[in-house]
């Protein structure tokens, strides 16, 4: 069997689902970023191979990339609002954190 | 000189006194003793207008009967006019003299008797006020005057009377004096009103004409008789009769100078007078009733004066009997002589009070050099030897009581007779036997507790220290006495001694013809010539004299009338109505005395009852005097025994025959029991009514305001619960965690891509 467009597009989605799992019932903050960067990369697999059988030239490539540079950044300053919440609730259980609740 | 001058000096003497009074109440207390000067100059000023005025009335214009003037007051209807006015005929003249002399002479004892008060200007302004009303009841020729006058003497009494109102007495004796005075007031003002309604008009003139044209009022000469002596109750208020003589004696809490004034000389004189004033209108039965008040009052008074151990009550209950006198005397249409009376009573009286003012204030300066401060002063069983230590006062007392008691040779004995005469003519004419045995018994009486007062006082040995230390008064003090009881002598008015007929005062005041007609009054008093009569001539004189003022007085209706009267009298536009219709009348009557003929019947019998009169009330007098004298001077009867003997009689005469207890227990007992009912049912039921209502309101609004808490806020918070309960609910979905928020983005995701993809 040759692996098609479809295959790819299944792998992301299921790479999505799981990650988007992740990032709604993990309690740990940390966990909560790696589903985050699991539905990233899911993205970037989209990307690339609709840039290798969707016709687009490289402009799929160039757009993981600007995703990956994102993600980076992003996580940087995620984790330093993990570590701010940490320093004022001593935890990072995010399911914790709901003092805007009122 | 014309007739209208001796209206404008009536009216000068009218203003002066009101003068001094409004003057005295304003600066009298900056500037001191100066008050009395001015009141006291004021009133000698009026003093000799007044003599003025007497003589150019009785010498000069001796011909015109009143001299008066009238104008409009004010207007009832376009019709309807109110008219007022002065005027003045003998008897105002002569009565003129006679409050101007006697109020002089009182100013000036008190400048001396009331040196120390602490109200002296006060005083001399209330004096003034009294002199100005008494004033205006002399002049007056109209009801309306003669009401409001008479209610400003009131007024001046009670005011006067209650001058040391700290005293709780004088206070109430002030109050006594007023209410009883206007219970009078009222039957007066009642006369008036029927007058009034029947003859339109306030005039005397009107009212005697309309009476003598047989106009009577409501067509009954009941009526007329009522109206009599309702008129007549006004003069049993002021001039003390019975029933209401029962303010005078407390009266005499004023001071001393005051009770001569107003209570022996002048006001109490005013009731006498206005019966005089309105002699004619007196119909048979009025005069009947008036004469029976007079004796009756003569009588009572003096037996309670028997009695009585306060040297100004024995003179007090003197006046009331001798006012009885007077009444008697005109209710026994002794004319001449009841006026006669007023005028010498008016002198003497006087002078005894005067000279008790003299005795309590020499007690007064006693008691204060002893230190003495509970002593009465005013106690006859404290004095006694007075007449060696007060010698001038003794001699003039001597005098007066000489001339009250009816001895030869005085005034007071000729005035006296002629009321005996008449009243024995009364008697035997009508047959009304006890007007003339109470006026004989009264006369005895008199005689007996005036020389009883006057020895007890005076002759003797001191019967206490307080006695021994007074000592005879000032000039200003003794003047007066002295002038009143030289006026006591008989010549001033008659140049006999024992029949005054012939002197110049009876020729002067001879009785007024009567305005009723023949068939309501006493034929003796029908004229026997039958000359016209004058009530009706002035009935055409008034109608053409009315239609020529009233064009002129319209104008001035809205003026100051009095101003009005002057300003008019000066320049001669209203016609003063001068009566001279009565110069023939007179000259048809002849005098009694040379000729024959007398004006009526009556004139006769009392020219004939006169020798009998005097010598029985020589007998009588001359009884008391020596009973007195066997008592009190030389001892041979006791006066203890007699006391015991009778004991009953004199307690009934000591405590005033109880009229004060019977009209306390009746008339003020039922008045204040009545106000106490009422006051009763005003908090009980009145006050009931309204707490009811406001507890109603009360209940009312309890139940409205738990309505407004439960029901209306139940509403506002039934919204507000709704409220928090959606907010609650929708409150979930703010979790504050970050994953919810995650899962709503994603089904927000996947509602967009199925909705537009």
């Amino acid at each position: 069997m040759t692996i098609g467009l479809t295959h790819y597009l299944v792998l992301s989605a299921i790479l999505f689902s799981l990650g988007m799992f992740g990032m709604i019932t993990r309690k740990n903050a940390i966990m909560v970023l790696m589903g985050l960067e699991l539905v990233l990369n899911s993205a970037n697999i989209n990307f690339i191979a609709f840039s290798k059988f969707g016709g687009m030239n490289l402009e799929g490539h160039v757009a993981a990339i600007f995703v990956i540079i994102l993600a980076a950044c992003e996580a940087a300053v995620a984790l330093a609002i993990i570590l701010n919440i940490y320093h004022n609730f001593h935890h990072i259980n995010i399911d914790e954190v709901d003092k805007l609740k009122e | 000189m014309v007739p209208e001058t001796i209206l404008s000096l009536a009216a000068i003497i009218l203003i002066l006194p009101i003068l001094g009074f409004i003057f005295n109440i304003f600066f009298g207390k900056r500037i001191g003793r100066a008050s009395s000067y001015i009141a006291t100059a004021i009133v000698g000023i009026d003093l000799l207008l007044s003599f003025f005025v007497a003589y150019s009335k009785l010498v000069t214009f001796e011909s015109i009967k009143i001299i008066q003037t009238r104008i409009t007051w004010f207007n009832l209807s376009a019709t309807n006019h109110v008219q007022v006015g002065i005027g003045i005929d003998n008897l105002a003249a002569l009565m003129l003299i006679v409050v101007t002399m006697i109020s002089f002479l009182v100013h000036l004892f008190s400048t001396e008797y009331m040196r120390d008060d602490i109200r002296y200007s006060r005083y001399f302004s209330y004096l003034g006020l009294f002199t100005f009303s008494m004033l205006g009841i002399v002049i007056a020729n109209n009801f309306l005057f003669m009401y409001i006058f008479w209610e400003l003497v009131g007024i001046s009494s009670y005011l006067l009377i209650g001058f040391w109102y700290e005293k709780k007495s004088a206070s109430d004796a002030g109050k006594k004096a007023f209410i009883v005075n206007r219970i009078g007031d009222l039957g007066f003002f009642i006369g008036i009103l029927i007058l009034f309604w029947t003859y339109g008009s306030f005039m005397f003139d009107d009212v005697f004409s309309g009476i003598a044209s047989s106009h009577l009022p409501f067509n009954s000469s009941a009526w007329l008789t009522a109206a009599g002596i309702f008129i007549f109750c006004g003069a049993i208020g002021k001039s003390a009769q019975f029933p209401l003589h029962i303010w005078l004696p407390d009266a005499m809490e004023g001071p001393t100078p005051v009770s001569a004034l107003i209570h022996a000389a002048t006001m109490v004189a005013a009731g006498v007078y206005l019966v005089a004033r309105v002699f004619p209108m007196f119909s048979a039965n009025a005069l009947t009733f008036i004469a029976y008040i007079g004796a009756i009052t003569a009588f009572m008074a003096a037996t309670i004066a028997i009695t009585q151990t306060d040297f100004k009550k024995v003179l007090a209950y003197s006046t009331v009997s001798q006012l009885g006198y007077m009444i008697m005397a005109l209710g026994a249409c002794s004319y001449t002589n009841g006026f006669f009376h007023l005028v010498t009573h008016a002198w003497f009286k006087a002078a005894l009070f005067l000279a008790s003012g003299s005795v309590i204030h020499a007690m007064h300066h006693a008691m204060n050099h002893m230190n003495d401060h509970h002593s009465d002063p005013q106690d006859i069983r404290n004095m006694g030897g007075l007449r060696k230590t007060m010698p001038l006062t003794y001699i003039t007392f001597l005098f007066v009581t000489m001339a009250i008691c009816g001895v030869p040779f005085t005034s007071g004995f000729l005035s006296k007779d002629g009321i005996l005469a008449g009243t024995l003519a009364f008697g035997q004419l009508t047959g009304h036997w006890f007007i003339p045995i109470a006026g004989f018994a009264a006369a005895g009486m008199t005689a007996f507790y005036m020389f009883r007062l006057m020895i007890v006082a005076f002759h003797g040995e001191n019967k206490t220290e307080i006695a021994s230390h007074t000592k005879e008064n000032k000039f200003v003090i003794v003047f007066p006495l002295i002038l009143l009881s030289v006026m006591s002598l008989w010549f001033f008015y008659s140049y006999n001694p024992i029949n005054a007929t012939t002197g110049w005062f009876a020729k002067a005041m001879p009785a007024p013809m009567t305005a009723v007609p023949a068939a309501y009054q006493f034929d003796f008093l029908m004229p026997e010539n039958k000359a016209e009569n004058p009530y009706l001539k002035n009935l055409a004189l008034d109608e053409k004299s009315s239609q020529a003022t009233s064009s002129a007085t319209l104008t001035q209706a809205s003026i100051d009338p009095m101003s009005a009267a002057i300003t008019s009298l000066a320049i001669g536009t209203t016609n003063p109505k001068i009566n001279q219709s009565d110069k023939k009348h007179e000259n048809a009557s002849e005098e009694k005395s040379g000729g024959e003929k007398f004006e009526n019947k009556y004139e006769e019998a009392e020219h004939h009852a006169h020798i009998p009169a005097m010598i029985l009330s020589l007998i009588i007098a001359g009884c008391g005097i020596l009973f007195s004298f066997m008592m009190y001077q030389f001892k041979i009867i006791s006066a203890d025994n007699m006391e015991k003997r009778f004991k009953f009689l004199h307690t009934f005469s000591y405590r005033k025959w109880y009229f004060d207890e019977i009209y306390n227990a009746t008339i003020v007992g039922g008045t204040a029991g009545f106000a106490k009912l009422l006051g009763l049912f005003d908090n009980k039921i009145i006050d009931g009514l309204v707490n009811l209502s406001a507890l109603v309101t009360r209940g009312f609004s309890y139940f409205v305001g738990h309505f407004d808490n439960i029901i209306v806020d139940g509403l506002v918070n039934l919204v507000a619960n709704i409220t928090t309960l959606f907010g609650a609910m929708v409150r979930k979905v703010q979790t504050g965690r970050v994953q919810t928020y995650i899962v709503f983005v994603i089904i927000g995701l996947m509602l967009l891509i199925y909705f537009f993809i």
